[in-house]
């Protein structure tokens, strides 16, 4: 198997609008280049062949955190190892850097970027889901200009996104969660680095112990990041009493499909999915306070 | 395919080199300039025996294009010892601790070490093994690297430490 990429030429743009540019010349022929802890494996494997590489990494406005108002703006450039050391982000959304440290490893995580984990369309990846539960919305700006589409919207299935030819993911905006809102995100894997078995995100909020507003995401269980919207309309109104979790869990169950693969089998991968969504309820609401 | 300039200043020394954009860093380092002590294990992103310092982060040089390292500090095993030859608190570390059986995995573990301790200068034991966690070693199990770990932190802090392995 080779492990050397296809030859490529290589672009460097120090702005967006240079770049933006480069992939509207070269079209489908054209990839961009973030961190490259995904593009460049597949790279080796012949999985992924670009004549044009795009290289991002020089962009500065690609890059940076900062809270507008109640929006978070997180540069697409942003490294998993710069998110987490964010106070700003560890505070108003402490869920983002508790996923970003069970992604990958600590090298994977100073390359690797958000914008690259959310936009690629893996299944496998963590973030999307924590988007979907976070009701973010992505920022793609191409050479016509730019446009905002919700995250809720924009995954399509095993690395098809509603990203266009031409088109490159600048920057995420994240709605801040009230103060006092629960989160968990909980990853079931066989080891440090690996992708999920099963994972499953949540972010609630209560009102006198019970639950006022819940989003439950899951990842690697189906073809895309999905939300489990009936398992979280079940969970609203209640304390989590053992009737309505068992009840939330079977919800989230029947929507997922995992492959049988290295990981387990699909009846496997679909209990531990339950688990992971169990998990995550419970642990976000012992830790929302209102 | 057309070749590109690169300059970086590897372990202290300016390098300038025409490659090819596909060229990983890993390749440059070991066939362009010579440095064989970062390894190539899996080639898959998964080993870390390919870790260097790149400014100021660890990373897999199997998992980043040469072309990306341009104007890139990088620090490879053969940058850690002082010009003199006098061992770094790490690799003196790995020696007392036996924190190496085979060797293989020792180049990345002690530039991934090396930067876990800029870092985080005094780490618990979980800290170290949550920070070693993107580099696998087959023969030790890990108990002695961690030690080693330890020993460096020890010494680079002025703490009293353990002489040697039990």
């Amino acid at each position: 198997m080779p492990v050397i990429p296809a030859p490529f030429s290589y672009h460097r743009p120090k702005s967006l609008a240079e770049a933006t540019a480069l992939l509207a010349e070269h079209n489908d022929e054209a990839r961009v280049l973030a961190g490259g802890q995904s593009l460049i494996p597949m790279m080796k494997f012949r999985l992924a062949a670009p004549e044009h590489l795009v290289d991002v990494g020089n962009i500065s406005e690609l890059k940076g955190i900062q809270r507008t108002g109640n929006t978070l703006i997180v540069g697409a450039m942003t490294t998993q190892h710069e998110l987490q050391q964010s106070q700003m982000l560890s505070e108003a959304a402490p869920i983002l850097k508790e996923t970003s440290l069970l992604i990958a490893d600590p090298q994977v995580r100073y390359m690797g970027t958000i914008g690259g984990n959310v936009a690629n369309g893996d299944p496998g990846n963590d973030m999307p889901a924590v988007m979907l539960c976070l009701d973010a919305a992505y920022r793609l700006t191409s050479v016509t200009g730019t446009r905002t589409i919700k995250a809720r919207d924009f995954y399509e299935g095993t690395y098809a996104t509603a990203l266009k030819t031409g088109e490159i993911l600048t920057a995420i905006e994240i709605p801040v969660p009230p103060a006092g809102h629960g989160h968990a995100y909980e990853k079931l894997k066989r080891k440090i680095g690996d992708y999920a078995t099963a994972a499953a995100g949540v972010v609630l909020t209560t009102r006198g112990g019970r639950i006022t507003t819940c989003a439950i995401a899951i990842s690697n269980l189906a073809d895309k990041a999905i939300l489990a919207t009936d398992a979280a309309a079940a969970v609203i109104g209640t304390a989590l009493e053992k009737p309505t979790l068992d009840k939330a869990i079977a919800a989230a169950r029947s929507i997922m499909s995992p492959a049988t693969d290295t990981r387990g089998t699909t009846e496997y991968r679909t209990s531990v999915g339950g688990i992971m969504v169990e998990r995550a309820l419970k642990c976000a609401l012992a830790r929302a306070k209102g | 395919m057309a070749k590109t300039h690169v300059k970086m200043n590897v372990n202290g020394r300016e390098v300038e080199s025409l490659v090819e954009p596909r060229t990983l860093l890993i390749h440059h380092l070991r066939e362009n300039l010579n440095l064989t002590g970062p390894h190539i294990g899996c080639d898959t992103t998964h080993c870390g025996a390919c870790t260097v310092d790149m400014n100021g982060k660890s990373v897999k040089s199997c998992t980043v294009f040469a072309v990306q390292a341009d104007g890139a500090m990088i620090t490879t095993i053969e940058g850690m010892a002082a010009p003199d030859g006098t061992l770094h608190a790490l690799q003196e570390g790995f020696r007392m601790m036996h924190g190496l059986q085979c060797g293989f995995c020792t180049p990345g573990m002690i530039v991934r070490a090396h930067r876990l301790l800029q870092e985080i200068p005094n780490p618990t034991e979980e800290e170290i093994r949550f920070g070693i966690a993107g580099n696998l070693c087959r023969c030790t199990g890990y108990q002695n690297i961690v030690k080693a770990i330890q020993y460096a932190a020890a010494k680079l802090s002025g703490a009293p430490m353990q002489e040697a392995a039990e």
